[in-house]
């Protein structure tokens, strides 16, 4: 609340461009500890202006972006009687995770030449590389589809709640199955489908306490770990055994 | 209640994971199998990303085995000679399967090779099993039936005979190192201790009694499983601690369990059960060949 009144106050200030977008997340970073279930982002702020509200139809998108990961989509084909994967398709660039919520849906907030040049949609988000596939389209289509499905790539049209044109608020749930590091928030404003003012905004994802222990441990004393492992594997083992022998005792 | 895994990077159930576990440590206990077979694609099925869930049941496997065996030790039904004979071919197995495997991920279709083998494998072993377990229930049915003895043709001209009193047997070291020799290499290939094709290969290859078989069989797995854990864990990174000590506690109380009820049963009414549960996974990974999948695109990130 503070934070929405201190936003109020900035709204009073003179300000040199013709709106503006002034910005609070509910939350500065994403902690994955041993029992994180998803996370849910509030993501809000307000538009400042020093004159009347122009003319025009007013949009307002946010994007959440997970890091970036090269990956291959491979197509199953049926050969000699089972199913097997035949042809592959290289993706240079996908998100692990995407969110894009607006006030309204995208084709009327959001012109097709100013979603190429922000990389906004999802569709825009995916990029493939060079292939000798020839309908390499259809592959990447598969990767939204999947991930889509799995909810990691999320469209929320109309999920971006704006009042008296002024100010504006959305959640973003993200998933138990994160991937770790730098997360991207980005808020466009457009009118008329025109983007006129945008603001970017990290948010760290990133293991704390046993969590990153454990991983830590696992990729720099993999031995260590791996042994570890082992002691706690044989010792459980052992336990149950003497514990049961000595109930039937 | 959840919990998150922090190398599979997954949040999963606990309870359903104390189930799983608890399950396949049944089974364990019971037949003498590592379980891997079965725990392997369980964990697929629960969204567990492929390496972390071959990595971490090895580790999975390792603590019910070490269970099963304990409580084999005290009933005396573990062949310590005939164990050590087949690990020393089971170590080298394995050795050389990891190498295959590796060469055939290099040229792709290793999901394919690593389902065939299953397919092929489960399915032969499965069969022979059933009908020859089959019948011998029958012939304990007739009364005053005889008892036949196993011949063992030409492995008895084998040189190298050794005595393994736990077994009853006298005979040469070749055979049990050659089967050692060859669990390991579809160890090293599946990703399981290999256990059901140890059982029956003990049982109809060598002759050995049922009952010295599935301790004999456990002592071994702990071993190469140990083995392939320690390797996952040093070049690929994907024994997931965390998954493997919820699995693992359901996992060792599970095998106590099952290996009394183990011990109650008759060994052909065990060996029908086995060949029945070894069928039935094959038949589930044989139908996923060959019906067409509901999505026929697939993703793989990292350096695949």
């Amino acid at each position: 609340m503070l934070r929405l009144i201190s936003l109020l106050i900035l709204l009073a200030l003179p300000a040199s461009a013709a709106e503006e977008i002034v910005l609070g997340l509910s939350q500065d970073e994403v902690a994955i500890t041993a029992t994180f279930e998803g996370s849910e982002i509030l993501v809000f702020g307000a538009i400042r202006r020093d004159a009347q509200p122009p003319d025009g139809l007013l949009g307002v998108i946010v994007t959440v972006a997970g890091p970036d990961t090269p990956l291959v989509v491979r197509r199953k084909e049926r050969r000699l009687g089972i199913w097997v994967n035949v042809d592959d398709v290289k993706i240079d660039a996908a998100p692990s995770f995407y969110a894009v919520a607006s006030n309204a849906p995208l084709g009327k907030i959001l012109r097709p030449s100013e979603d190429l040049h922000n990389r906004i949609s999802i569709p825009q988000v995916v990029r493939e590389v060079g292939t000798n596939v020839l309908d390499s389209r259809s592959f990447s289509a598969a990767l939204m589809r999947i991930r889509e499905h799995d909810g990691l790539y999320q469209t929320l049209e109309g999920a971006v709640d704006v009042s008296r044109e002024t100010l504006f608020e959305t959640r973003i749930t993200m998933p138990s199955n994160l991937t770790e590091g730098s997360y991207r928030a980005r808020i466009f404003l457009t009118r008329d489908g025109n983007v006129v003012d945008n603001y970017e905004v990290a948010i760290p994802v990133k293991k704390v306490g046993m969590e990153r222990w454990l991983f830590n441990l696992a990729h720099e004393r993999a031995v260590l770990y791996g042994l570890m492992s082992l002691a706690i594997a044989v010792a459980a083992g052992w336990l149950a055994s003497a514990a049961f022998g000595l109930i039937r005792r | 209640m959840q919990i998150y895994l922090p190398i599979a990077e997954i949040s999963v159930n606990v309870f359903l994971l104390f189930g799983l576990g608890g399950l396949v440590g049944i089974l364990s206990g019971m037949f003498g199998v590592g379980g891997g077979f079965l725990m392997t694609p369980l964990l697929f099925f629960i969204g567990i990303p492929p390496a972390v869930a071959v990595a971490t049941g090895s580790n999975q496997i390792v603590a019910s085995s070490v269970s099963g065996l304990l409580a084999h030790l005290k009933r005396k039904t573990v062949d310590l000679r005939m164990g050590s004979v087949l690990l020393v071919g089971g170590l080298l197995g394995a050795a050389m399967g990891i190498a295959i495997f590796n060469h055939l991920r290099a040229l792709g279709q290793v999901d394919l090779l690593v389902q065939l083998c299953y397919v092929i494998f489960l399915g032969t072993i499965g069969a022979l099993m059933f009908i020859e377990s089959v019948r011998a229930l029958q012939r304990a049915k007739k009364p005053g039936a005889r008892k036949t003895r196993r011949k063992h043709g030409w492995v008895s001209t084998l040189p190298f005979k050794m005595k393994f009193r736990v077994s009853g047997l006298y005979i040469s070291v070749i055979p049990p190192l050659a089967v050692g020799f060859f669990v390991g290499i579809l160890a090293g290939i599946m990703g399981v201790g290999g256990g059901f094709i140890m059982v029956p290969a003990m049982i109809y290859l060598l002759g050995m009694p049922t009952k010295v078989v599935i301790g004999t069989s456990l002592f071994q797995i702990i071993f190469v499983a140990t083995f392939t854990t320690l390797l996952h864990a040093i070049t690929n990174e994907t024994v997931d601690v965390v998954l493997a000590l919820f699995l693992l506690i359901g996992g060792v109380i599970g095998a106590q369990f099952g290996t009394r009820i183990g011990l109650k049963m008759k060994a052909e009414q065990l060996r029908v059960l086995l060949a029945i549960l070894v069928l039935a996974v094959c038949f589930k990974l044989g139908l996923d060949l060959l019906i067409k999948p509901a999505e026929v695109y697939s993703i793989a990130t990292g350096g695949v």
